[in-house]
């Protein structure tokens, strides 16, 4: 060890210094072609690809948030709120600040009640997110709760009150089919905006964000959303907001009155009461949909606020099925009250002369088959007024068989039967009006003339939903093309109504089926003389159908068929009627179905006389609907007879 | 014992002694130093707490430490060389089971007040050991094999302790520091020429036997060798640190985005932005004009050491000032590359510039043994 003990040879060391300097200068040169490469590497990083880097930097800091817009409100054609927004009172919790969440909970469970799957959640909500991020405990409390909780804020760090906007409908149930209701986004309603061909719009990813799910809440979703708002803001690498840089705050959509008169509209569903049934109401000169129910209803409110799975479960369990739109997508056999079109399709077809009788033995012939009409015994000779007073079949098996399917498949949709009418209610169905093409698609085998003699009953294959059914009665009154339309004013200002176009038919042909349909219910005959309306200035015309959702099998119509009181209520016929009133001006249109009802004129015909009574009792019978000033040109059908 | 040429500088006065510090090195170490407590109080969002005050305060100690070590002879730390070596072994492995078991951070040691990393004592323990070596070597012993085991030794022995930490950046400045004292003291170039065909040929051997029968290691140790040339690949995870240290360094660009207006140090996105991140945040607010600076201001430190180097005939002092220096600029560079995004993320701060107690204490004890090296140089005549 003692080389390494001993001490250092100077004399070596002058010798070896040269060497130590060679050396030296060596290392340096390395390490300057180091420096060399790191301050190539800087310029290349800030001076060349800056601009890049800036952007990434940018890009990096700065988050785009999208502010919700406040939805438009919905209103009658009084101004009557149908769908507004209230405030929420909810209160949010802050982890970072709480320190303790569970304690924050018990204390603020003083407060107000905190149910225990609520806490759960909110317990497994925090876990899951950042510190910073506001967690959201309780939602829609009452304004008392919430001022106590903003009483007791000093107690409760990280708990913040908040006040947001919610959906709330005033009428809940009144107006739930027409209205709608909206409700957070979810997978489904993505699926149907990309199924309908569009992008999922950035305003869908706001958390608080409410989408339309039904009604007209879902059909008017593009109207009601309005603009979402930016705000700029700096957030840090975990996501932490530091500022805001700039806002733009968005804007509503346009506030909408709607056709609807609420009074009418409550008044409806009061006087279907339990049935299961619906009903529309339009006036026939601008088609405005004056009342449109659907029994039974129910409560959207439930569901902006999330209905319990109880609830839910009892509304599809219902056989009445409140959930269903019946007057949107209800499809029932129209019955007799198809007559009109058959009728109408014949008149212009010239097989028929509106006093041409045809012999009604109570049933008619074809080849094996019996047709049978309602009445057993008969009618005797009927013309076309006799044919729609006292509905016999027997005429419309015949009338059916001379002008074929075709040509009364032409006339329905000429009334609106069979097509899509182009109102915003969503779930809106087009009923179906056979032809022989349609039946060779859809059931690959050949239109039998059997078929026909069904189709001109309104039973078979035709189906049609109360909208349609109202709309073609409204069109029959005015003789005119009404379209049906549920938005009366945008922001305040009313849409304009033109004058729809003539119908295209003889006006002579609509004269004689309105004056039928006149007896139907006037005259002593008439199959709805009991729900006739005595006051002269508001008679009312119309027809009634009766509509078997069974096959009557021979056996059965031997024995006597069996009456509808004795059959389980889901097998009983469906009751229809279909009239206008005033008869000798026609205003207001109304269809009535009532589901398993029975016949048409026991279930069905009261039902729309005592709506139109009290349209006429609303309206004070001035034969004027209110709010007509500034509404352009409405259709005002020439007064006939 | 006396040359022609040199005297050993006897008797010297305090006075004197002062008046042959170098004063311009010192000055640039406090340059650096205090680029350094600009960066840490920006770093804290404005605020001296909790980095910047208490580096200065450090700072103060460790330039006395420095002035008292550069005023001892350095006859005096020649003689203690070998001492230093062996009591930062000693450390070393005191650490090995103090460390892992009294205070579960393995690289550290719990000295009372101070906390102390003894693998930073060692790097300045290997050069003074391998001056001492040389020093009394004589030169036509110094490329012969047998005696070219006990440095290779001194090198390898702390190396491994230290890897075990485990700790690379610090077991390669080491193992380079070594390197660094042997080749300044004439290691002939047949070993350095060696050492670069097998460290080159092992390393393309290893590369290129992947996927093929022969292959070497297995696949995942390519995997983590592919993550750790090329960070990049997984730009969450490993990749994360350098892909932000690169976008505050680009964003910088010519003069930067101005004092403490940095917003990816600001805003969380550069990590360890107070210790081995703090030049990116340096870089990006103030841009290539201000990390030109700071390279140059290291590369000035440098050139001193080089000229005190050349100027001193004594051969130990020489080689200590060679391979200190050399370690200190392996530590900048090292840190610089990585940052930048030019070598694989290896744990090693910036010097006297990144937050750090003991790093910042060891750095000016080295750069105190330079000054005692320079102070007391032999006369030239």
């Amino acid at each position: 060890m003692a080389w390494f003990w001993g001490k250092s040879k100077r004399s070596a060391d002058a010798d070896n210094h040269g060497l130590v300097t060679r050396r030296g200068v060596v290392l340096l040169g390395v390490q300057a072609v180091i420096v060399g490469a790191l301050g190539w590497r800087m310029r290349q990083l800030q001076v060349v690809e800056t601009e890049r880097f800036r952007t990434l930097a940018e890009e990096n800091r700065i988050n785009m948030r999208l502010i919700a817009p406040a939805r438009a409100q919905l209103f009658d054609r009084n101004g009557d709120p149908l769908a507004i927004n209230t405030r929420n009172y909810r209160v949010v919790m802050v982890r970072e600040q709480a320190g303790d969440a569970e304690e924050m909970l018990d204390r603020l469970n003083r407060l107000i009640d905190i149910p225990e799957h609520q806490r759960r959640r909110v317990l497994k909500e925090i876990k899951g997110k950042s510190a910073f991020v506001p967690i959201g405990v309780a939602e829609h409390l009452s304004w008392e709760d919430f001022a106590e909780i903003n009483a007791n804020a000093p107690a409760l760090p990280g708990i913040h009150p908040e006040v947001g906007l919610s959906r709330h409908y005033p009428n809940g149930p009144e107006t739930a089919h027409v209205v709608g209701y909206v409700g957070r986004v979810t997978q489904r309603d993505l699926d149907r905006i990309t199924s309908a061909g569009r992008e999922p719009e950035p305003i869908l990813q706001i958390p608080e964000f409410q989408i339309g799910k039904t009604g007209a809440e879902r059909a008017l979703e593009y109207d009601l959303r309005g603009h979402a708002g930016n705000r700029r803001i700096e957030v840090n690498s975990v996501g932490r907001v530091i500022r805001e840089l700039d806002r733009t705050e968005g804007a509503g959509g346009e506030d909408l009155h709607l056709t609807l008169d609420l009074e009418i509209q409550k008044y409806c569903h009061e006087r279907l009461g339990d049935e299961s049934a619906a009903v529309v109401l339009m006036d026939v000169r601008n088609g405005d949909l004056l009342a449109m129910a659907s029994n039974p209803t129910y409560d959207p409110n439930p569901f902006v606020l999330g209905i319990s799975s109880a609830a839910y479960k009892a509304l599809l369990d219902d056989d009445h099925r409140p959930l269903h739109n019946k007057w949107a997508s209800g499809m029932y056999p129209p019955g007799s009250t198809f007559k009109m079109v058959v009728a109408l399709a014949a008149l212009e077809d010239g097989v028929i002369g509106p006093s041409e009788t045809v012999y009604c033995p109570g049933h008619l012939q074809l080849g094996k088959r019996k047709f049978h009409c309602w009445r057993r015994g008969g009618h005797g000779w009927v013309d076309l007024r006799e044919s729609i007073e006292q509905s016999c079949d027997v005429y419309y098996y015949e009338v059916a068989r001379r002008v074929g399917i075709e040509k009364i498949a032409e006339m329905s949709r000429r009334l609106g039967l069979g097509v899509d009418l182009d109102i915003p209610v969503a779930a809106l169905r087009s009923g179906l009006i056979p032809t022989k093409d349609w039946k060779r698609r859809r059931h690959e085998t050949d239109w039998l003339v059997g078929d026909t003699l069904n189709s001109g009953i309104g039973q078979g294959y035709v189906l049609a939903t109360p909208i349609q059914l109202a709309v073609m009665t409204a069109r029959l009154a005015s003789g005119r093309m009404v379209e049906p339309r549920l938005i009366r004013a945008r922001a305040g200002t009313p849409v304009l109504v033109e004058t729809p176009p003539e119908l295209g038919v003889n006006p002579r042909h609509l004269e004689r089926l309105r004056r039928a349909m006149f007896d139907v219910v006037n005259s002593a005959r008439g199959t709805a003389r009991s729900s006739r309306i005595k006051e002269d200035d508001f008679r009312m015309a119309g027809k009634t159908g009766t509509s078997q959702v069974r096959n009557i099998s021979k056996a059965e119509r031997a024995r006597g068929v069996i009456r509808n009181e004795d059959l389980p209520w889901h097998r009983r016929d469906h009751a229809l009627f279909v009239g206008y009133a005033p008869a000798d001006s026609p205003r207001y249109a109304v269809s009535v179905v009532v589901e398993h009802g029975g016949g048409g004129s026991k279930a069905a015909a009261p039902i729309a006389r005592d709506i139109l009574m009290k349209v006429r009792e609303h309206y004070g019978g001035t034969r004027q609907t209110p709010l007509e000033q500034g509404q352009g040109q409405p259709g005002s059908p020439a007064s006939r007879t | 014992m006396s040359s022609l040429s040199a005297r050993p500088a006897v008797g010297l006065t305090l006075t004197k002694k002062i008046l042959r510090l170098n004063w311009a090195l010192i000055l640039l170490l406090a340059a650096i130093s205090c680029a350094g407590f600009l960066m840490l109080y920006s770093v804290a969002g404005g605020s001296m707490e909790p980095w910047a005050g208490r580096q200065i305060v450090r700072f103060g100690v460790g330039i006395v430490i420095m002035l008292i070590v550069a005023l001892i002879d350095i006859k005096i730390w020649r003689w203690f060389s070998p001492l230093a070596y062996l009591g930062a072994m000693a450390l070393l492995v005191a650490v090995e089971f103090v460390g892992t078991t009294g205070m579960g951070a393995q690289r550290w040691l719990n000295l009372g007040p101070i906390q102390l990393q003894p693998s930073e004592l060692m790097k300045i323990g290997v050069v003074m050991a391998l001056a001492r070596y040389y020093a009394v070597l004589e030169r036509d012993r110094v490329s012969h094999p047998l005696w070219m085991l006990p440095p290779l030794a001194m090198i390898i022995l702390p190396m491994l302790l230290v890897l075990k930490q485990p700790d690379l950046g610090t077991a390669l400045l080491i193992g380079m520091s070594g390197a660094v004292v042997m080749f300044l003291a004439g290691v002939s170039w047949w070993y350095w020429g060696t050492l670069i065909v097998v460290g080159v040929s092992s390393v393309w051997t290893v590369l290129e036997s992947r996927g093929t029968s022969w292959q070497i290691l297995n696949n995942y140790q390519y995997t983590r060798i592919d993550t750790f040339l090329d960070p990049e690949r997984d730009p969450l995870g490993a990749g994360y640190h350098i892909t932000q240290s690169k976008i505050a360094l680009g964003a910088g660009g010519i003069s930067g985005r101005g004092y403490m207006q940095g917003t990816q140090s600001r805003l969380d996105f550069l990590p360890e932005k107070h210790t081995d991140f703090i030049f990116t945040s340096l870089s990006e607010e103030f841009g290539f004009v201000g990390s030109l600076s700071l390279l140059a201001l290291y590369g000035l430190i440098l050139m001193f050491c080089f000229v005190s180097m050349a100027i001193n005939r004594d051969r130990f002092s020489a080689l200590l000032i060679g391979g200190l220096a050399a370690t200190f600029f392996f530590f900048w560079a090292v840190n610089m590359a990585m940052v930048m995004g030019l070598i694989p993320v290896v744990g090693v701060p910036l010097p006297l510039v990144s937050y750090g107690g003991s790093a910042m204490l060891v750095l000016l004890l080295s750069f105190g043994l330079i000054q005692s090296a320079h102070v007391h140089r032999p006369k030239v005549l």
